[in-house]
């Protein structure tokens, strides 16, 4: 397979793009373009109108930063925008006060750290997405953005694919829990080893949720590695030809699986990778090409922190606050010595995402000393210093502490996710972040006796809070002119993934607070010995957490 | 009887994208108190005056919206309005 020097290319094309895109706004604020004409090119510029303002949306390849690419979006927060951005669950930013007049220079100023908003939109495909822990984790079989990269290259501007039924989002992921949500994505690919200890791909395809939730269904158990674009191609080619174009609720990859039936949908995608002949070829993914690109992805050269254990246990045993922000944010690293540390973006109280420039400079100077200039963006929307040695963990605790980025409740009730909702979103059917804020205010309480609960709130049934795949899902809609809110149980987006089951009628904003506290009454009352929410669920069903509702009424 | 429903119209700013009322006259206020009312029968009306002009036409997706007055002040019917009108009902990072 031909890769192109992505270096090269991209700074060209971007700075081609940006001159591009200037002149086009250029002549919409002169009046030679009228709305209709310029609406898609700023929407390919990653540029919408929100409520209050226009929303810049950049994306940030499979979550992965530099600390110079912070810099450049906190610059963004800060000259051009009200001095803060907002994490996304598909591990973009977005800035929600950005003045049309000014995009050109923050597209020019982005192009400088390699970032852009383009294809954000449209139906193209979308930001890959990942594991946040790659490249980190102990317990991945091998980093999963190389192939990241490697799938980015091929779909990038692909003449085959560039104008798809609708949109199209990949995901990949190399840990045997799945932390990248992968059966709600379009196509997915899990990198597994078989009997004989060869890489290769598990391949999901059909996943989303919005109006229709449907969870992906595995295609082929094991694809061997290096015929991974080739097969993935076929799966393509497949929705390319028979995905509906004529009805935009059923143009999603989801639905022609669903309507073929995954039997069906394999066999023509087994018939279409039989056919290929030379293309097949063409598609190889030879050792020499992964391992090439894995030297872009090389690990930092770790230093000798064998020692580290003995000082961390110290500060663990001296400083309980410390010991219980360890337990919930700090996650296993493969290299001796090291962590994984997840910086919470949800202070209860505080806005979901939203990171202030401030924060983001701070962040990059700590990843500058202290993670190899290194941060990931989770779906989560927290942030992660993926490389941290553990003796530099009390230290890095006490800074994130100073600027409100020590909040102990990764994996807790308070660390909730949440869209924009009506308070930014034109889309909007009801706020979202008020109800998130009152939730993890209240629950953050007893967050530790409750144990690893997701909380997850959309304002719309576009469902990008992801509602539908929470423990405890909740949408906002509008009902008679007032919000009301739907809630859902035992959905989970994890190598389980399910869809959450309906408890009652939608309630009001107020009663939001109330009603997820009795559920988890529910649940508290019902589990067994190292269950989680979702287990418990599976055992009893929806009708003991419907039951308590009932009676409340 | 609830209070009477006026109508006005409403848009995003070309330039920033700010939310902006039609004030007449080829005029727009980012006050809401500012808006020129109407009544019913009059908001097809207002709506194709605010529409007109030549290009560029300052107010992206000129729309008409229901709105009550109380006292001074004007406040839109739907709680989206209402937000557009007051900004986002929550603090953020940038204060
Ligand atoms: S779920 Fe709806 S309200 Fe929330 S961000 Fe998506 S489109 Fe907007």
């Amino acid at each position: 397979m031909a890769l192109y020097r992505y270096d090269e290319f991209d700074r060209k094309f971007l700075e081609e793009r940006v001159a591009q895109y200037r002149d086009q706004v250029r002549r919409r604020l002169a009046g030679q373009l009228s709305e209709d004409e310029f609406r898609s090119l700023r929407l390919m510029n990653g540029l919408y109108l929100q409520l209050h303002a226009y929303m810049l949306r950049i994306s940030i390849p499979y979550g992965t930063l530099s600390s110079a690419q912070l810099r450049g979006l906190a610059h963004v927060a800060r000259r051009w925008d009200k001095g803060y951005g907002h994490f996304t669950t598909r591990q973009n930013i977005q800035y929600h006060w950005i003045r049309l007049e000014d995009t050109p220079d923050i597209l020019a100023h982005l192009a400088t750290v390699q970032l852009h908003g383009i294809q954000t939109s449209g139906n193209s495909f979308r930001n890959i997405t990942t594991d946040p822990f790659a490249g980190a984790a102990a317990d991945e079989i091998e980093d999963p953005r190389p192939y990241g990269e490697i799938v980015r290259q091929w779909s990038a501007l692909h003449p085959e694919f560039s104008f798809l039924p609708r949109k199209f989002k990949i995901v990949l992921n190399a840990a045997p829990d799945d932390r990248a949500a992968v059966k709600i994505h379009d196509l997915g690919l899990n990198l597994r080893r078989n009997e004989k200890g060869e890489l290769g791909f598990e391949v999901l395809v059909g996943g989303g949720l919005g109006r229709t939730p449907i969870l992906a269904q595995t295609v082929r158990d094991f694809v061997p590695r290096r015929d991974v674009l080739a097969y993935i191609t076929a799966c393509l080619r497949v929705y390319n030809q028979y995905g509906r174009r004529d009805n935009l609720f059923k143009s999603r990859v989801k639905i022609l699986v669903q309507s073929l039936g995954i039997e069906k949908y394999r066999q023509e995608v087994e018939a279409e990778y039989a056919a290929m002949g030379v293309e097949r070829e063409e598609l190889d993914l030879p050792d020499a090409v992964v391992a090439a690109m894995q030297a872009q992805f090389a690990a930092p050269s770790y230093p000798d922190a064998s020692g580290d254990e003995a000082e961390l246990n110290q500060a663990l045993a001296a400083e309980p606050d410390f010991a219980r922000w360890v337990k919930y944010n700090v996650k296993p690293h493969k290299a001796a010595g090291h962590a994984i540390v997840v910086v919470s973006l949800k202070q209860p109280g505080k806005v979901t995402g939203d990171c202030s420039a401030s924060q983001m400079e701070l962040l990059a100077e700590l990843a500058d000393r202290l993670s190899f200039g290194e941060i990931r963006i989770t779906h989560d929307q927290n942030m992660v210093l993926p490389h941290v040695r553990k003796a530099a963990l009390y230290d890095l605790w006490l800074q994130l502490g100073a600027a409100g980025l020590a909040t102990p409740n990764i994996g807790l009730a308070s660390d909730i996710i949440c869209c924009p909702g009506m308070d930014y979103c034109s889309l909007a059917t009801a706020r979202s972040i008020p109800i998130a804020q009152a939730l993890a205010t209240n629950l953050a309480q007893r967050e530790q006796e409750i144990g690893p609960l997701q909380i997850k709130i959309s304002g719309c049934i576009n469902a990008c809070g992801h509602h539908h795949v929470g423990h405890i899902g909740i949408l906002g809609l509008e009902k008679n002119g007032a919000e009301s809110y739907q809630i859902t149980v035992g959905g989970s987006d994890n190598a389980q993934a399910a869809l959450g089951g309906i408890v009652g009628p939608a309630v009001a904003a107020h009663e939001v607070t109330a009603t997820v506290d009795r559920l988890i009454d529910v649940y508290l009352r019902l589990r067994r010995d190292g269950e989680q929410f979702p287990d418990t669920y599976r055992r009893v069903g929806l009708a003991p957490f419907k039951e308590a509702l009932v009676v409340a009424r | 009887m609830g209070d009477p429903v006026f109508r006005l119209v409403t848009g995003n700013r070309l330039r920033d994208g700010k939310v902006i009322y039609f004030v007449g006259a080829g005029v727009w206020t980012p006050l809401i108190a500012e808006a020129r009312l109407v009544e019913e029968w009059d908001g097809a009306a207002l709506l194709a005056e605010a529409q007109a002009g030549p290009p560029p036409h300052p107010a992206i997706a000129p729309t008409l919206i229901e709105a009550t007055r109380d006292g001074e002040r004007v406040v839109p019917v739907t709680l989206r309005d209402r937000i557009r009108a007051g900004g986002p009902t929550i603090a953020y990072a940038g204060g």
